[in-house]
């Protein structure tokens, strides 16, 4: 095996040996990556989100163990180009027969007195960003130095951190890179609207020290600005010194220089991302570094791959600003450009297309406030316009004008995994027929999403029908019957199929229809005809395991429970020999019982104030929490109080599907709320509402709704958004799901439950105060009505024979169903009720 | 070889009363327990149509079919199993999803308020 050295753990380091070791099916190469900081490989592009309450094990990139050697927290000081050796600060000397740079930039700070003072950081690192954290406690102010993309982000950060936060700018505008001074005038309002004060046009000529020797403000010539912290983003530079001293050439602005497979003056040695020069260019952004790691990856294993530059396009959300830049977004490639603008301030929309000087072509753009076209708009860039240029970016006509019916096949539609409109075509023309679909034949829309409405407009462009028929008895979507039952105040599913579909039903539309008719309040879920819709875990109040006997899963809310409780939880198992086990929502699973066992098992439990948890429905399930500030040293807010509030409140409340809650004391996160359906994170000012998380088999953290709420304005929230899911979604559609088939997505929620946008608030959360009103705990329904209570038999002629089929196995001292019969076996014939191994 | 073969002659039919009809609601199953062991699921169609399979779900071998949610398809009814949701026709015990096994069927009548279930009329349709 030849030896690999990447030198630098970073996003370019980590994507190359991403690319190689999962390309390299030969083993080829064995890998050894050598990087300074103390961790493995982290999204440097998503540090702000650290912030926003992400942990630094959301930003770990994946995990490379097994694939590479990874010596951490060692840093690589000299090459040995004769003797292919590098040499590293613990005295280690390595061999290599390849060797990669990958070693990044470093901030560039500005040489002004005072800026080594404390106070004053680089926004680089996670180290970075805990030293700000530190520096901003008891701080009232922070300035950013540096108005580009990532100044505005550690803008954001200060901001977050409590702080009156400024961002000085020596260019006349903001984000001078990517976008015009229009635009950057526009970013400036909006940047204004939630705080933050830009000074553009401004250099700082030195950082002033305060009594205690530490940054207090910034000296700007004409006038000062108070600050408590300092953030450096004025620029990178590439970390090009063990380039230099091993003699290898470098670019005209630093860097290692490069050809087009990424391979510097030295055969053996490659370079990759922000150290690297081609051309002459030394790209900052993440995608040209992907690509640049992919090349080198490719041509390691005897590939052909080749850097040609890169597009430096790039749509982001600042501050919940659309920020978007694509192609020549400056007109500086091409004599005689047309800009074409539509600068809407009242509305805070600016796009701008630069066009060809007879305005045939499209050569680039920005957009701020709204960056919907941007797919489109990318993929046109150097081709010829489908119209005029002012259609494709006047709101009225937005999807029409620059809809993908305009594009060519070549054209691009999901830039993050290059899938062209043509791919998407072909995918459609096999039988993709939804935006699943062609996600699974192209993997169009996997990374980043924002091509997605794209994808369905492709859809239906394509004349591809979106059924919403439930199943064939009704040609309605789930929330189109929601709306039925509503409007017509129809209580029984024999009324509704009579009425509203064909036939008797189905597994499909049965307990979907239950789940409505639960949703809005129509008794118990076993009362006359409803009882026969369930599914047969709401139908014994039970989960069926897969030997036909059932889990019980009392409500422990919070995850809170005392010692007397728990007693009674440990003698019912050992009464009805349960197998127990602790689930990790933060309650008790007792498995094994028979359909014949349950009103006796809930009896005891119910006597012991135990509840249903619903653990058998599509129903709320449980608010996990973490100790919060009762007990935790680092905890702000009472966490389990909350989360015990807000499953009493939700409890029993039916979903179209299984609904989670979780509430973290701090921004540590303990309670994994970002996980959940909903979570809410305590902040020192209230509670970050967070939704549409999920684990399983398509995990999703949760997004960012609202922030600093109090607790009465969350409960309002959280009322407002699970029923407004509940009424809307789709069957068995979790809430990230949802949220993403909203028109409009987060944004769109955030409207209609924050803004009242549809003003249907009041009316929502009436419906949830009558969820509430209205509940009673199930299993005690059930141990009230004899009639409810003859459906627990085993058999109707043998009520209490046990199931002779059931048997049990002994595994660590607790019962476990049997290995199954094999297929084509006969049936046991013996009447045992247990088997012992 | 089959699923269900059982030793019970389907010439001699022996009835065996398992509920009185009462009991047996529209569109919910009832498991009943037959001479030897046999375990059937009992349905009532809305329109009164009673129908009887093995309660076993042939796919995992759990006694749960009587728990399943009875339906249609085009007319013909159905019930699905509550574990991995296989359907069956509650006429034939053939699978409705594809290839597989099937329920082995019982004759059912009701005489007398009291329902009866006959020996089994073998496996669905030789599915095996």
């Amino acid at each position: 095996m030849a030896r690999l050295i990447v030198i630098g753990n970073g996003m370019a380091g980590h994507r190359l040996v991403d690319t190689l070791t999962r390309a390299d099916t030969d083993r080829a190469w064995q890998v050894t990556v050598i990087g300074e900081e103390p961790r493995p490989a982290y999204d440097r592009v998503a540090l702000s989100s650290y912030f926003d309450g992400a942990s630094e094990d959301d930003l770990l990139l994946g995990d490379l163990s097994g694939r590479a050697d990874q010596r951490l927290a060692e840093r690589v000081t000299a090459i040995d180009r004769e003797r292919r050796t590098v040499t590293t600060d613990t005295g280690t000397t390595l061999a290599y027969d390849a060797l990669v740079l990958a070693t990044g930039s470093t901030p560039f700070i500005p040489p002004v007195p005072g800026a080594d003072l404390p106070g004053c950081h680089p926004y680089r690192t996670i180290e970075d960003l805990e030293a700000i954290t530190a520096s901003a406690e008891g701080a009232t102010t922070g300035a950013v130095i540096g108005g580009g993309l990532l100044g505005l982000e550690a803008a954001n950060a200060l901001r977050l951190l409590g702080l009156d936060t400024h961002v000085v700018e020596l260019a006349p505008h903001l984000m001078p890179a990517q976008v015009d001074q229009g635009a950057g005038a526009l970013l400036a309002r909006m940047v204004a609207d939630l705080g933050v004060t830009a000074h553009t046009g401004t250099a700082t000529s030195a950082v002033t020290a305060g009594p205690h020797g530490r940054a207090s403000g910034l000296d700007l010539g004409e006038t000062t600005l108070p600050a408590d912290v300092v953030v450096f983003s004025a620029g990178i530079r590439p970390r090009d010194d063990l380039a230099r001293r091993a003699g290898l050439d470098l670019g005209p602005r630093g860097g290692a220089a490069v050809d087009d497979a990424c391979r510097t003056s030295d055969p053996h040695i490659y370079a990759v991302g922000e150290c690297a020069s081609h051309n002459g260019t030394v790209y900052g952004l993440v995608a040209p570094a992907n690509a640049m790691a992919d090349t080198a990856a490719d041509r390691l294993l005897g590939g052909t791959a080749a850097f040609t530059g890169a597009d430096t396009s790039t749509k982001l959300k600042l501050m919940g600003v659309d920020v978007a830049s694509f192609g020549d977004a400056h007109g500086r490639g091409e004599q005689g450009a047309l800009d074409v603008v539509v600068n809407d301030a009242a509305s805070r929309r600016y796009a701008k297309l630069v066009v060809s000087d007879d305005a045939t072509r499209l050569l680039g753009g920005v957009l701020v406030g709204d960056a919907s076209a941007y797919g489109t708009l990318r993929a046109l860039v150097g081709r010829e316009l489908p119209g005029d240029p002012l259609e494709l970016i006047s709101p009225a006509s937005s999807g029409a004008g620059a809809g993908p019916a305009a594009l060519p096949d070549d054209a691009q539609i999901c830039s993050c995994n290059a899938v062209t409109k043509g791919d998407i075509a072909a995918a459609i023309h096999d039988g993709a027929c939804d935006v699943p679909d062609l996600k699974k034949a192209t993997c169009a829309g996997t990374s980043c999403g924002s091509c997605v409405p794209m994808l369905k407009t492709l859809l239906a462009d394509a004349g591809v029908e979106q059924s919403k028929a439930l199943c064939e008895h009704f040609a309605h979507s789930r929330a189109d019957l929601m709306e039925i039952v509503r409007a017509t105040g129809i209580t029984t599913f024999s009324d509704l199929i009579a009425r509203h579909g064909t036939g008797r039903g189905c597994d499909v539309c049965k307990p979907a229809v239950a789940s409505i008719l639960a949703s809005l309040g129509n008794g118990h879920i076993l009362a006359g005809e409803q009882a026969g819709l369930q599914d047969t875990n709401d139908h014994f109040l039970a989960n069926m395991q897969r030997n036909g006997t059932y889990s019980v899963v009392p409500r422990i809310p919070g995850g809170e429970i005392t010692p007397e409780r728990l007693i009674v939880i440990g003698e019912v198992a050992r009464e009805f020999g349960l197998y127990t086990k602790i689930t990790g929502a933060q309650r008790i699973d007792l498995l094994g019982a028979r359909v014949e066992q349950l009103p006796a098992v809930w009896a005891r439990l119910v006597d012991a104030g135990f509840e249903s948890g619903h653990a058998y429905g599509k129903a709320l399930r449980t608010v996990k929490s973490c100790v919060g500030s009762t007990w935790c040293r680092y905890g702000v807010q009472d966490s389990v109080t909350m989360a015990i509030d807000l499953e009493l409140r939700y409890r029993g409340l039916r979903s179209p599907h299984k609904l989670k809650g979780a509430v973290s004391g701090c921004a540590r996160e303990c309670a994994e709320a970002r996980g959940k359906d909903f979570g809410v994170i305590a902040t020192d000012k209230g509670w970050n509402l967070y939704v549409g998380g999920n684990g399983g088999f398509t995990p999703r953290h949760a997004e960012l709704l609202a922030s600093d709420l109090d607790s009465a304005t969350l409960v309002r929230y959280l009322d407002r958004f699970l029923m407004y899911y509940i009424r809307t979604a789709d069957r068995l559609q979790r809430t990230a799901a949802w949220i993403e088939s909203l028109d409009g997505g987060l944004e769109r929620l955030r409207e209609v439950v924050v803004d009242d946008a549809l003003g249907i608030a009041a009316d929502l959360e009436a419906d949830m105060a009558a969820h509430i009103d209205g509940y009673a705990d199930e299993w005690r329904g059930v141990l009230e009505d004899p009639d409810k209570l003859a459906r627990f038999v085993s058999f109707a002629n043998a009520p209490d024979t046990p199931d002779p089929t059931i048997s049990f196995d002994t595994v660590r001292d607790q019962p476990v169903p049997s290995a199954p019969v094999p297929l084509g076996m006969p049936e046991p014939a013996t009447a045992a009720t247990a088997v012992e191994a | 070889m089959s699923v269900l073969t059982t030793e019970t002659p389907a010439a001699a039919r022996d009835w065996t009363a398992v509920c009185p009809g009462a009991l047996l609601a529209a569109e919910r199953g009832a498991a009943v327990l037959l001479p030897g062991g046999e375990q059937a699921a009992v349905f009532r169609s809305a329109a009164g149509e009673l129908f009887a399979v093995s309660n076993i779900d042939p796919f995992t071998g759990a006694a749960v079919m009587a728990r399943g949610i009875m339906g249609d398809r085009a007319g013909e009814p159905t019930v699905a199993s509550p574990l991995l949701k296989h359907v069956f026709s509650l006429r034939t015990g053939l699978p409705l999803d594809g290839e597989g096994p099937g329920l082995a069927t019982y004759p059912v009548r009701e005489r007398d308020g009291r329902v009866e279930v006959g020996a089994a009329d073998g496996p669905a349709g030789g599915a095996l």
